[in-house]
């Protein structure tokens, strides 16, 4: 009995943190379990939910990329702009999924035939990125939308959030792709042993490069729900994000060195995230103490992750 | 060192082994790969400890505790691969972790480098203390070796292979250097494949095979022949199966392949149901060769014919798609993905073939990897066990299942047979066979001369990147096999000049 215990512990100890932490904010707090909240919850940890999807990608195959952050700024300043200027609503989403694509294929080439490791390459990015962003929008945020475009923050469908239904089908769309596809088997087999990959007949450097270009796409559309979200794209947008999106999907399991981990942990990652976001804004913590306690369960969740992987 | 007795599991390593060495002796050791050399010096050098038998270091008898007691007693071991940290001077390598210091604690630079220049002014050489070592050279490289060994106060110096990455002059002057070293009353215990340079250098030699002392003696009493035969001829334990030598069409034809640095205008060709055997020595370039054959590196010239017809192959997913399987000798680190399943493993070379729309067919493969392990034998609780959880002998078997799922016509097995026991040798031969009977070519690398002699309807023979030799079965013996792969036929004598080129 005692060691079927520990065995829950490991495979299932995010699920139950999450759960202990939910349970000890509705007892804290009156407001947190109303559908108002739990939907503001989720709605937040959306956007950068669906940015920690793309990031699974790159980090099950042991790579990492810093610039989504500076990819969302770009894409989102772009797609505003050009909603200024009067495009439609698909031409702007397709605008802004290029611009991710190009962001994404641009590290994966530089990773991959540029042989540069992958810290590198997006730290680059991350900062060519920002400036571009700044020198389109010279520094002024660009607002004030109408239309079909504030749907896709602020929407609903049958009473439940865009942002929401967005960022689930991300995951549900990622799940069958790691699961069904070549990408997916591939992008596992590539962080557990990439030598071996090649030494199979596979051409790795093209797969490593599709899992750079998968993260530029969810950073793009995490622009669009959050340009239209704010009814604004700021300059500084999603400026420090590559933080909370690595450590969902750290939180969720996935291993930094690769080949191991789920989009499923990955969810709840990103949710414990938002949880903790907005108990300690409802408990009134200072924002000061908010960072030491994201800290210290990033640090927890990766220690709970070496207990998970030392045999039993 | 008398008596010495060790074992590794599944194999003896060293059976009641005895080596000596006097005060400024050379004291070569020879052997195939594998017969026990490198595992002899380890336990000298204190990196391994043996299960039996003594080690007496002048007069007195000692137990190793680790490398560094044997250092300070005076044993140092320069290994084939260098040990020195590459962008630290030459004077910081020598006197690693063991800088002179002034008051304070801060490096006494000074008396390093001065110290350095009186350690090196015997060698009559140009070296400059301050030099950065990754700057100065294999050769220099190893004078900082043999120095650093000498401002340890090393009565004994090993060194394994000093001369592979050497060219000719340097080993001239490495000679010296050893001589050098005999008269300032150093020993050398010196292990080399190139037995002419034995007998330029040495003055006894021991010969093992398979963990044995076959003879030690003055090398003024042994010719090279004799070495070799003291080499070969091991007693044979392993079962072979019987193999037809049936050669169907030519499936595979190389013509002039050729990398700078790693093999020369090597051409071959093989036909369906045989087993092509190629032997030589490890580092005579076999492994590169195959990888350049499978696109796994990228050849300067060279074409590659299949099935009558010319192929491109740029990359190994080239080379699978034209019908070449390798198995590479690492298999735990180039097979196997050891986080992944079993299912996972061996269908990472089908994946492509059962895929609609993008999707792949679970159940197809599902059914070609269930066949596969059954028919393999491989022992698993399921499909869905990690390959890490599997036995050393299972996981062998799922890189095997890997390239079998893929029906490719030629496989490539790089010492098919290294490190694992008779049982599992025996049972490889066997679906070597039967790949072949099925139609494939076999290409086989190994060092293992009865084996590659037992298995192979013909032997290629490498040597220094290059083919030296070809016999059908039964047409050499060993110590002709063995000879060229030395280096020693009359048609390897021309090339001799070419192994610089390695460097």
């Amino acid at each position: 009995m005692k060691l079927d215990l520990t065995r829950i512990l490991r495979s299932y100890g995010i699920v139950i943190a999450f759960i202990i932490i939910c349970a000890a904010m509705t007892v804290l707090s009156p407001v947190f379990l109303t559908v108002t909240n739990v939907r503001n919850v989720i709605r937040q940890s959306s956007i950068f939910g669906i940015m920690a999807v793309g990031m699974t990608f790159v980090i099950l195959t042991g790579g990492i990329d810093l610039s989504v952050g500076s990819i969302l700024a770009v894409a989102g300043a772009f797609s505003a702009g050009m909603l200024k200027g009067g495009l439609g609503i698909v031409p702007i989403v397709l605008l802004a999924l290029v611009l991710g694509i190009g962001c994404g294929l641009a590290n994966g080439l530089l990773i991959t035939i540029g042989r540069i490791a992958p810290f590198v390459v997006t730290l680059g990015m991350m900062s060519i990125a920002r400036s571009l962003t700044l020198i389109y929008t010279k520094g002024y945020p660009i607002s004030g939308f109408t239309g079909s475009f504030r749907f896709i923050g602020g929407g609903e469908i049958l009473s439940m959030p865009f942002p929401i239904i967005v960022f689930l089908l991300t995951v549900v769309v990622a799940w069958l792709i790691l699961t069904q596809t070549r990408v997916g088997r591939y992008t596992y087999a590539i962080g557990g042993n990439e030598e071996t990959v090649k030494l199979s007949g596979i051409n790795a450097d093209f797969y490593k490069t599709v899992v750079y270009v998968i993260s530029g796409i969810t950073a793009a559309m995490s622009a669009l729900i959050l340009t239209s979200r704010l009814n604004s794209a700021e300059p500084v947008a999603g400026q420090g994000y590559e933080l909370d999106v690595i450590a969902a999907v750290v939180i969720g399991g996935t291993s930094l060195s690769g080949g191991r981990g789920s989009v499923w942990g990955t969810l709840i990652g990103a949710l414990l995230i938002g949880v903790i976001n907005n108990g300690m804004n409802l408990l009134g913590i200072s924002p000061y103490f908010q960072l030491l306690v994201k800290g210290l369960i990033i640090i927890g969740a990766v220690l709970l992750d070496r207990l998970r992987q030392e045999p039993a | 060192m008398s008596g010495i007795s060790k074992s590794f599991p599944g194999v003896k390593a060293l059976k009641r082994v005895d080596y000596d060495l006097s005060r400024g002796e050379v004291h070569a050791l020879v052997g195939e790969n594998g017969a026990g050399k490198s595992t002899l010096m380890k336990i000298l050098a204190g990196v391994y400890r043996a299960d039996e038998g003594e080690i007496w270091l002048k007069d007195s008898k000692i137990t190793p505790t680790g490398p560094r007691a044997m250092i300070n007693a005076g044993v140092s071991v320069i290994y084939q691969e260098l040990t020195l940290v590459p962008y630290l001077s030459v004077a910081e390598n020598i006197f690693l972790g063991r800088e002179p210091r002034r008051a304070g604690g801060l490096i006494d630079w000074k008396k390093m480098w001065a110290d350095v220049g009186e350690l090196l002014a015997p060698f009559n050489l140009s070296l400059n203390p301050r030099a950065r070592i990754h700057a100065i050279g294999p050769a220099y490289q190893q004078v900082v070796e043999i120095a650093k060994a000498l401002s340890l106060k090393a009565d004994i110096i090993v060194m394994d292979e000093p001369t592979a990455p050497l060219t000719g002059s340097e080993v001239d002057r490495l000679f010296e250097i050893i001589r050098n070293l005999k008269s300032g009353g150093v020993s050398v215990a010196y292990i080399s494949h190139r037995l002419e340079e034995i007998h330029e250098v040495a003055d006894r030699v021991t010969v093992l095979r398979d963990g044995e002392r076959m003879i030690t003696a003055a090398l003024s009493d042994l010719t090279v022949d004799d070495i070799i035969r003291h080499m070969v001829g091991r007693t044979l334990t392993e079962q072979y199966p019987k193999v037809e030598d049936s050669a169907g069409e030519e499936v595979l034809r190389v013509e002039g392949l050729t990398k700078r640095g790693v093999c020369t205008d090597v051409s071959f060709s093989a036909r369906r149901g045989e087993i092509l055997g190629f032997a030589g020595l490890v580092g005579a370039g076999r492994t590169e060769i195959m990888q350049l054959l499978f696109g796994y590196r990228r050849r300067d010239s060279g074409r590659i014919f299949l099935r009558g017809a010319e192929v491109r192959v740029r990359s190994t997913r080239d080379a699978v798609r034209s019908g070449i399987a390798l198995i590479p000798e690492e298999r735990k680190k180039q097979g196997l993905v050891l986080g992944l399943s079993v299912m996972d493993n061996s269908a990472l070379t089908i994946f492509d073939l059962h895929t609609t729309l993008g999707f792949i067919r679970w159940p197809d493969i599902a059914q070609r990897v269930t066949e596969m392990v059954r028919s393999l034998g491989i022992r698993t609780p399921s499909l869905r066990q990690e390959v890490k959880n599997l036995s050393g002998g299972n996981q062998q078997k799922v890189v095997l299942s890997k390239w079998f799922v893929r029906n490719c016509d030629v496989y490539i097995f790089d010492e098919p047979t290294r490190g694992i026991d008779v049982g599992a040798k025996a049972e490889i031969y066997k679906l070597m066979v039967s790949l072949a009977n099925k139609g494939a070519a076999i290409i086989m690398i190994s060092s293992d001369l009865p084996e590659v002699m037992n298995m192979a309807s013909r032997i290629l023979v490498v040597y220094a990147g290059r083919i030296v030799s070809e016999y059908r079965r039964g047409e050499a013996t060993e110590e002709q096999v063995m000879s060229d792969a030395l280096g020693l036929g009359a048609q390897t004598a021309a090339d001799a000049g070419t192994q610089g080129a390695r460097e």
